[in-house]
């Protein structure tokens, strides 16, 4: 299936302190998380990710656990994150969640049109596609089920 | 021929493989969201063969309502499923497992990235998230890619007042903060025989600010004594020939105090360049430099003399603080005119407690400097026990003399 969002560009080492701060982890309100997603970084960031495809730098993701940052993002309307490497529990984190991410060293354009296809192993940019190596097919049925509590609801 | 994580995954780099993990746990952290997840999946009974904790210790005592109501729901339902619950100040999840919980050759999953410590075992010991932590509860197992490994090769032993946890951040600095991510470090050569348990503990424990996935050692006669005490009989695990994707080494007489500056784990320099460097916080604990040892070595260096700047001391266990308190290490600090905070995480992430101000300054014996992340426009520098404690008594960043 194809998708498609504007990009919104990151730097790299991202880590997920950053993504969402201590400071908001004490509540299960997932509301707090997106309106202070990123807020560290860039304030003004949130209203800019619905819709948003996340172009970003290598090690995306890197730090803490807490799987609120992989929620965070989703939640504020984030389509997919692309990066050229993602901290391993980010990684399990985004696709356990149902947040696809796609592994791939592509340069951003802001608010350019980034469409890709998850199966296929494409992403294209302001014109330019680039190849990248599809999820493995454990990870692309939990994507596909939307997260790995809707896997094991039906596979238990 | 295999290496160490190899051997425990029972496959070659690269292969997925689905396995039984002998080992899983959670803190109140990551066990909330954990619990959250294990109730959509709809699921009730938890998986058979498998040893489930869980620990409080992030924000221990809870700070507010919402955080004790969390805690409520999460201590009746470890307590109510017969899982191992450790209530607030027993310690820090990792800690608890290295008094001789964790073992050679398990696998051991923990709900927190700083699982890699269980490695100075000879485990294969990684971290998940909440949601993978959930399935493994429901199915006792979980889905590993076997990495490939760096050998970080150690030879000599330390000098002056070198420590581990300046070689921790000497292999963090020069692999760079993703250096290692999807793969392992196995710390091997002579020099790794002559580490303590204690410091094989705080050189795995930052393996993951290079982004590994577990860091290793072999467990050796230091691993079977040390286990041993604490009533368990375990057998070598023997390094065969295998080939590392990439080698570093390092000589430990070599290696001198070091400190990481904000806000990056690898943007390390020596504590002699930043020498002066004002203070306004001090923070000695976390599961890098919490234990006995730390505390005790902290102890010798201020022992005598009063701090010139707020310190806090957070002892990493129940266990740790008992035995300072039984030793004179504790009174030594108190005296020193340091407080204490509840064995647990303590300000490391910013939680609940020991919050920095605007533009306030801290070193810290922890493992992460990221920016706000132990309060909003605070600094973080990161150094071993004796760097923080000889400049705690200067008030500014100060080179250890050796004691």
């Amino acid at each position: 299936m194809q998708e498609e969002g504007h990009a919104v560009c990151l730097p790299e080492d991202i880590d997920t302190d950053v993504v969402i701060a201590g400071r908001y982890l004490r509540t299960k309100d997932r509301s707090i998380w997106e309106s202070h997603v990123f807020e560290d970084l860039d304030p003004g960031i949130a209203p800019r990710l619905k819709g948003a495809v996340i172009v970003a730098g290598k090690n995306f993701g890197c730090g803490s656990s807490r799987e609120q940052a992989a929620i965070a993002i989703r939640e504020a309307g984030v389509v997919a994150v692309i990066a050229p490497s993602f901290a391993r529990i980010f990684f399990r984190n985004a696709i356990n969640i149902g947040l696809p991410l796609i592994e791939a060293d592509i340069t951003c354009n802001e608010s350019s049109t980034v469409k890709f296809n998850l199966a296929q192993g494409w992403v294209e940019l302001s014109g330019k596609r680039h190849k990248f190596r599809p999820l493995s097919p454990r990870m692309q049925e939990i994507l596909a089920a939307g997260g790995l509590v809707e896997y094991w609801r039906k596979h238990r | 021929m295999s290496t160490l994580s190899e051997r425990i995954l029972n496959a070659p780099a690269g292969e997925y493989v689905d396995r039984k993990v002998d080992r899983a746990y959670a803190h109140d952290g990551t066990g909330v969201l954990a619990l959250e997840a294990w109730k959509c999946m709809g699921a009730s009974r938890l998986a058979n063969a498998t040893e489930f904790s869980i620990m409080f210790d992030h924000i221990a005592p809870a700070n507010n309502t919402t955080t004790a109501t969390l805690q409520r729901e999460l201590r009746e339902f470890a307590t109510g499923s017969f899982m191992n619950f450790s209530d607030i100040g027993c310690g820090i999840c990792h800690q608890l497992m290295s008094e001789g919980v964790v073992l050679p050759g398990e696998i051991v999953i923990g709900a927190d990235s700083h699982s890699v410590t269980l490695g100075a075992f000879g485990a294969f010991a990684t971290g998940v998230g909440a949601t993978d932590m959930a399935a493994i509860w429901l199915t006792g197992e979980t889905w590993l890619r076997v990495p490939e490994s760096i050998g970080i090769h150690l030879e000599g032993r330390f000098t002056g007042a070198s420590e581990a946890k300046d070689l921790a951040l000497a292999f963090v600095g020069e692999l760079g903060m993703d250096g290692a991510t999807y793969q392992a470090l196995e710390f091997v050569g002579e020099g790794a025989k002559d580490l303590s348990i204690d410091e094989r503990l705080v050189l795995a424990n930052l393996s993951v600010e290079a982004g590994a996935k577990a860091g290793l050692f072999y467990a050796d006669d230091v691993t079977i004594r040390y286990l041993r005490e604490r009533g368990h009989t375990v057998k070598p695990q023997l390094p065969e020939q295998c080939a590392y994707i990439k080698d570093l080494e390092f000589d430990l007489s070599d290696i001198v105090p070091l400190v990481a500056v904000p806000h990056r784990v690898d943007t390390v320099k020596p504590v002699d360049d930043l020498a002066g460097l004002p203070l306004n916080q001090v923070f000695v604990g976390t599961c890098t430099n919490g234990r006995y040892s730390d505390l005790a070595r902290f102890a010798r260096i201020v022992k005598g003399n009063k701090v010139a700047v707020r310190t806090i001391v957070v002892p990493a266990s129940a266990a740790v603080l008992t035995q300072a308190i039984r030793t004179g290490v504790l009174a030594d600090i108190v005296e020193a005119g340091c407080t204490l905070g509840t064995p647990g995480c303590g300000p490391c992430l910013g939680y609940h407690m020991g919050v920095l101000g605007e533009e306030e300054v801290c070193l810290s014996t922890a493992n992460r400097n990221f920016k706000n992340r132990m309060g909003v426009g605070g600094e973080i520098y990161l150094s071993s026990v004796a760097t923080a404690a000889a400049s705690a008594l200067e008030g500014e960043i100060t080179a250890p003399e050796v004691v």
